[in-house]
């Protein structure tokens, strides 16, 4: 298989994030170049004449911003001109795929230095205009024409679950508690507000207005109430969806024998595997994504180890269900079991597998294209010791990421590890 | 009785005449909806177009209230929700489709399983009228 044929280590040798949000003054550009300098910050020896090509994970800034052709602007921008710059979209997974082509050129011994971007420029379209630009990214013909929305998607992979393994609702809740928890300590995060802190500003607000004050007693109550979390597709609710967003994330991949002579703290890419898949009605069942089983299987073949070595993943949770279907994928969980370990806290930054320090796509944001670098970021942070009061104890080494595309069409799975 | 291509427009012009097309495998007997030229489990190019009876049972389904553009453009919105769902032909491979005269005012009702009977519903007006695959109950 082509896992093994890897001619040359490759390592990630710095990472830098933009603010993830929505920011009206600021378009695709001007992100990518605020997480250049923040990944130009996380190393101490970078020299931009090294790099060799710019590789960019980005969905659709065609439909968001009327801009195809991104990728050689960009590297314009930062002043990497005539380098080679190319554009890869697979959906949400823009960029997971565009660092892992990276890391294949590498290892291909074609290039020593390669800068990988993703970036979403999302808000700058009404809602249902983001809603529809996003549907692009499904079957157009036969799926969307069908009623589907992305929202829609997981939630009949909700129902599936839900009848499969007798889950319930309250498990969904539990990976929204969690990852907002986890974000509001992600200074990058577009939601700095914990469940709880939103629970209790809307309590303050009625009793503001004189209105009849709610008497949710805990987080859970809160999110059961459809008056304060209302139903997007059930059994998907407002809190069990990502936001849209604007963000961007950068992480400079390099041949192994290189990465000390720019970086103090690089981490290794020991794995990768990366899968596709047809629409929804062609898998067996609908409660997994066999594109992540596969993808998975490979990077775990290729790094030689087994899902219990991983330390800390940060998985596509693109919806709550996502993110309790993923850590099955992956084999974290036996089938059926990922939303008992969701509730137990197993996946929380203090249990046994942590899933999401960042806060996620749900909390930490989700501007599709720069989605999976961004995953990237929060590994090499939380292998390093630098992920402040995110920080998962017992020194993690492994790190996992797991970024998908669509309803599960496309999946890349990648490993990195720490030396020394 | 019609003749339909191979071709994915096909599938529409099917439905337009009432019917629920895909296709069998010559080689191993594999079916697909809708039709497709390669078979995806032995990958043949020898297949031919089959008419669905048009019966089968519901797999996966969700209740939307925030809806895309163009179901939001012919009347559903959050007070006006719709169901869509895959459901399992009784011949074998799933397809999406709407989902009608379910009680949508209580989702958790649903039942995964629900024996279902083709039907088919259109949207949009004049020029822009399309048909579209929908269930319903038996
Ligand atoms: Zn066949």
């Amino acid at each position: 298989m082509s896992e093994l044929k890897w001619k040359k280590g490759v390592a990630v040798a710095g990472v830098g994030l933009s603010k993830f949000g929505a920011f009206k003054e600021k378009n695709s550009r001007d992100l990518f170049v605020e997480a250049y300098q923040d990944m130009i910050n996380s190393m101490q020896r970078y020299n931009p004449e090294k790099v060799e090509a710019f590789y960019l994970g980005n969905f659709s800034s065609d439909q968001f911003e009327k801009q195809a052709h991104l990728a050689p602007i960009l590297a314009s921008w930062i002043g990497l001109s005539p380098i080679t710059a190319l554009r890869i979209e697979d959906a949400c997974a823009s960029s997971g795929v565009a660092l892992r082509q990276a890391a294949l050129a590498i290892a291909s011994g074609q290039y020593d230095v390669v800068l990988v971007g993703g970036v979403e420029k999302m808000t700058s379209l009404e809602i249902a205009a983001v809603t529809e630009a996003l549907a692009t990214a499904a079957d157009t013909q036969f799926e969307v024409s069908a009623g589907f929305t992305f929202p829609g998607f997981y939630a009949a992979m909700a129902t599936a679950y839900m009848h499969e393994f007798q889950a319930s609702r309250e498990a969904f809740y539990h990976v929204s508690i969690k990852n907002r928890n986890n974000g509001a300590l992600n200074e990058y995060a577009q939601f700095g507000q914990t469940i709880f802190d939103i629970m209790e500003s809307k309590k303050r607000r009625a009793v503001q207005k004189g209105l009849p004050v709610p008497e949710w007693k805990d987080e859970i109550e809160f999110l059961s109430d459809p008056k304060g979390n209302p139903m997007v597709a059930w059994p998907m609710t407002l809190f069990d969806c990502s936001p849209v967003s604007d963000g961007a994330a950068v992480a400079l991949l390099v041949s192994e024998e290189i990465a000390s002579s720019l970086t103090d703290t690089p981490i290794y890419m020991i794995g990768s595997g990366q899968a596709s898949d047809g629409a929804l009605p062609e898998r067996e069942n609908l409660y997994s994504i066999p594109a992540a089983v596969e993808a998975s299987r490979q990077a775990y073949q290729m790094a030689n180890l087994t899902p219990d070595d991983i330390d800390v993943a940060e998985v596509h949770d693109c919806f709550t269900i996502a993110e309790i279907i993923a850590t099955e994928d992956l084999g974290f969980f036996e089938r059926g079991e990922g939303w008992k370990a969701a509730i137990e806290g197993k996946t929380s930054r203090d249990g046994s597998r942590p899933v999401n320090t960042s806060g996620g796509l749900k909390s930490k944001g989700h501007p599709v294209g720069a989605t999976g670098v961004g995953q990237i970021v929060e590994i090499w942070k939380q292998l390093n010791g630098l992920a402040e009061e995110r920080q998962v104890q017992g020194d993690p080494k492994i790190g996992l990421t797991h970024n998908v595309g669509g309803s599960g069409q496309t999946c890349v799975v990648n490993i990195f590890e720490r030396r020394g | 009785m019609e003749n339909y291509s191979m071709n994915s427009n096909d599938f529409f012009k099917a439905l337009e005449d009432g019917a629920l097309i895909g296709s069998r495998c010559l080689d191993c007997g594999t079916m697909a909806v809708p039709q497709r030229q390669i078979c995806s489990k032995c990958l043949s190019s020898k297949s031919k177009i089959v008419h669905y009876s048009g019966n089968g049972s519901l797999s996966a389904f969700t209740v939307i209230s925030v809806p895309s553009m163009w179901m939001s453009e012919v009347g559903y919105n959050g007070k006006n929700p719709y169901c869509v769902g895959v459901v399992a032909l009784d011949e074998g491979p799933k397809i999406s489709a709407q989902i009608l005269d379910m009680d949508i005012s209580m989702p958790e009702n649903i039942q995964i399983g629900t024996k279902l009977t083709m039907t088919t519903v259109s949207h949009g007006e004049d020029g822009n009228r399309k048909i579209h695959l929908a269930f319903k109950p038996v």
